[in-house]
């Protein structure tokens, strides 16, 4: 058979199982488009190619499995920039596939030409630049390859106009790439058992898990493992869900904006098992102060975050569902009381204090939600107050159903990323939580999302600032105040209505909990404008450049 | 004439345009440092050697790590018995 080079692209993506691309054609793809027409692939149109990236991210993060964005060239790559970065941060498997001029023409400064290649060498797992119709036989699949092995990450395939349009003569299409390669590190059993010796002889455990137990698919194996040796849990952000919210061995999120009393306890534990984390400065404040009485063990698939922020003491490099799946059997089953006792008075002397009564303090709406919305809802936030206020209240019971951007934290995630969550599960309420400034980064993809008329439910927490901005000229730069409050502020419900996505308005009046009771069981796209308190400071907070212990705020809840 | 405080970092790497851009890449974004580079293709030219000069101190083990992550690079290899002169002769030659 004779195909051209963008049939070759469209068929592997096909056989590769891929079923949505989101994207926005332009000059430099449109032969890609021209195949994609005649193809069983679905196509999302977005509004702004970095929606079209974190639409891909939703699909991703939701399933484990890498998903396919598509841009044109120039400015259409540059505008996905941001979402390949924050790909990277997270280790989200993506595929990025760009148009780029002729080859002829690369180096020329043509029209809408820019240095793809160059641009995402360093936002990247890997980037190709493809040179012939022939390559991207071998090219395609090796990109679903690399952006699911191992330390999962993104992807970007660049292929000139020529190339896309170049004939070649076919006998065989290749084979697809497998579902997901595992590490092909060979674990080490004599760290397995050394590992399960120092747990069994510990006094004070203590579990520090992130992303790696998501992208594992392990957070089953670390239930039984730390309930079997009563191990507490302490989690990054990018690890939420894998311990159910209300397990008694859950202690919450580490760090910056962690509880006081599980920051208090990285002082006292006597081991640290770092499960499939990168001891992220947000995670573990200054570092020299972070669990320093603790021997540390640290496992990760990636073996370049070994000893790259600190030291271990045992280290593993392998994919932890397998580790955690040979070191159960030897670990004892262990109640720990003295060290389960120490932790509650712990938790009494110096708990998360909850701030009650007005029903208007943006922990309690965001607990309201998380009453409301059924178990397995997924939940998208933005950057910023919002997004911790979510991480500190949120009851989060599953992995993969709290979506964020952790690592590279990108305002204007929340929105595209649940409509790419919502793509890929149909059947699940998707609820976005945003705030007034986050929003306006990509409001544009309400567009997109009225296209689809998905189960996607955005819940704007609107204090009319940059709140984590705000936050911080008050209480680390003496309440200089310069562009952290926004001089107007649009009507967000009109604004959505004219998207034609049905509004509301908690701030006009009526009952909080009706109005968000009708949000959450719209059938399709609904938005809620939810006015909150302009000042209100997320506590604790670690100041920049502190130790965990350090933390300020949240001793009492002062209103 | 061997240096004490560096150390050649020896790479087996795909030879194609972009190998560099890689490898120089993560030097400067990874903000180690990079006192020379020596590269030249070998057997039928679909790979490359590169020899790079670097610190000997405590980075050192990131950067290893680092490099063979990346997906062009085949082979990563620390080489402390080089004589490092022909460092020094070749950047008596570029006149530094």
């Amino acid at each position: 058979m004779k195909v051209n080079g963008a049939e070759i692209t469209i068929k592997l993506l096909e056989r590769q199982g891929i079923e949505v691309i989101s994207g926005i054609p332009g000059g430099a793809n449109l032969p890609l488009y021209d195949a994609l027409s005649k193809s069983s692939i679905r196509h999302v149109l977005a509004r702004h190619e970095q929606g079209a990236g974190f639409i891909a991210q939703g699909i991703a993060r939701t399933t484990g499995r890498a998903a396919v964005c598509f841009a044109t060239s120039g400015p259409g790559l540059t505008n996905l920039l941001t979402a390949i970065a924050d790909a990277k941060q997270d280790s989200i498997p993506m595929v990025a596939v760009t148009g780029q001029v002729s080859y002829g023409l690369v180096g020329t400064d043509a029209f809408q030409e820019v240095d793809t290649y160059g641009l995402t060498i360093p936002i990247t797992k890997h980037n190709f630049l493809v040179r012939s119709p022939e390559e991207l036989l071998q090219v395609v699949p090796e990109a679903f390859r690399i952006a699911e092995g191992g330390r999962p990450g993104p992807v970007v395939v660049d292929i000139p106009k020529d190339v896309q349009l170049g004939m070649v003569e076919l006998e065989a299409w290749p084979e697809p790439a497998a579902a997901k390669e595992k590490s092909h590190v060979e674990i080490c059993m004599a760290d397995i058992e050394q590992t399960a010796t120092l747990i069994n002889e510990a006094k004070k455990p203590l579990l520090y898990i992130g992303g790696g137990i998501v992208h594992s698919n392990a957070y089953r194996a670390l239930r039984e493992f730390a309930g079997k040796n009563s191990i507490p849990v302490t989690s990054t952000l990018m690890g939420l869900g894998c311990l159910r919210g209300d397990d008694p061995l859950n202690l919450g999120m580490v760090g910056m904006h962690g509880t006081r009393y599980t920051n208090y306890l990285l002082n006292e534990t006597d081991l640290l098992l770092a499960f499939g984390v990168r001891f992220d400065d947000r995670a573990t404040g200054k570092v020299s102060g972070f669990c320093r009485n603790a021997r540390i063990v640290h496992i990760d698939i990636d073996e370049a975050e070994i000893n790259k922020i600190r030291k271990a003491d045992i280290s593993i490099t392998g994919d932890i569902g397998a580790v955690l799946g040979k070191m159960l059997p030897l670990v004892k089953r262990d109640e720990r009381k003295e060290w389960i006792t120490q932790i509650e008075s712990m938790k009494a002397a110096f708990p998360f204090f909850m701030p009650s009564g007005s029903g208007r303090h943006p922990i309690e709406i965001i607990k309201l939600i998380g009453s409301l919305a059924p178990e397995d809802a997924i939940i998208t936030t933005d950057v910023g107050q919002h997004q911790m206020w979510v991480a500190q209240g949120y009851p989060f019971k599953l992995p993969r159903t709290l979506l964020t951007s952790g690592g590279l934290g990108t305002m204007g995630f929340g929105l595209p990323a649940a409509i790419g969550a919502a793509i890929a599960n149909p059947d699940k309420r998707v609820i976005c939580f945003s705030g007034d400034g986050s929003i306006l980064m990509n409001i544009q993809e309400l567009a997109t999302l009225a296209d689809l008329q998905l189960n996607v439910t955005v819940a704007v927490l609107n204090n009319g600032h940059l709140g984590l901005v705000r936050q911080q000229q008050e209480m680390f730069y003496d309440g200089h105040y310069i562009a952290s409050e926004f001089v107007t502020n649009p009507d967000f419900a009109m604004i959505s209505r004219g998207f034609g996505i049905t509004a509301y308005d908690a701030g006009r009046g009526g009952n909080m909990e009706e109005v968000l009771r009708q949000a959450l069981s719209h059938s399709g796209p609904a938005f809620v404008n939810i006015p909150i308190p302009p000042k209100e400071n997320v506590i604790p907070i670690v100041p920049p450049g502190a130790a965990n212990h350090d933390m300020v705020g949240g001793e009492t809840y002062e209103r | 004439m061997k240096d004490k405080d560096s150390v050649i970092i020896e790479l087996t790497v795909q030879n194609h345009a972009g190998v560099m851009s890689h490898i120089t890449g993560l030097f400067s974004r990874r903000a180690f440092n990079l006192e020379g580079i020596l590269c030249g293709r070998i057997g039928d030219g679909t790979r490359s050697r590169m020899y790079l000069l670097v610190n000997d101190d405590d980075r050192l083990e990131q950067i290893v790590k680092q490099l063979q992550k990346l997906y062009d690079v085949l082979e990563v290899s620390l080489k402390y018995d080089y004589d490092q002169s022909v460092f020094d002769r070749l950047s008596e030659w570029i006149g530094g």
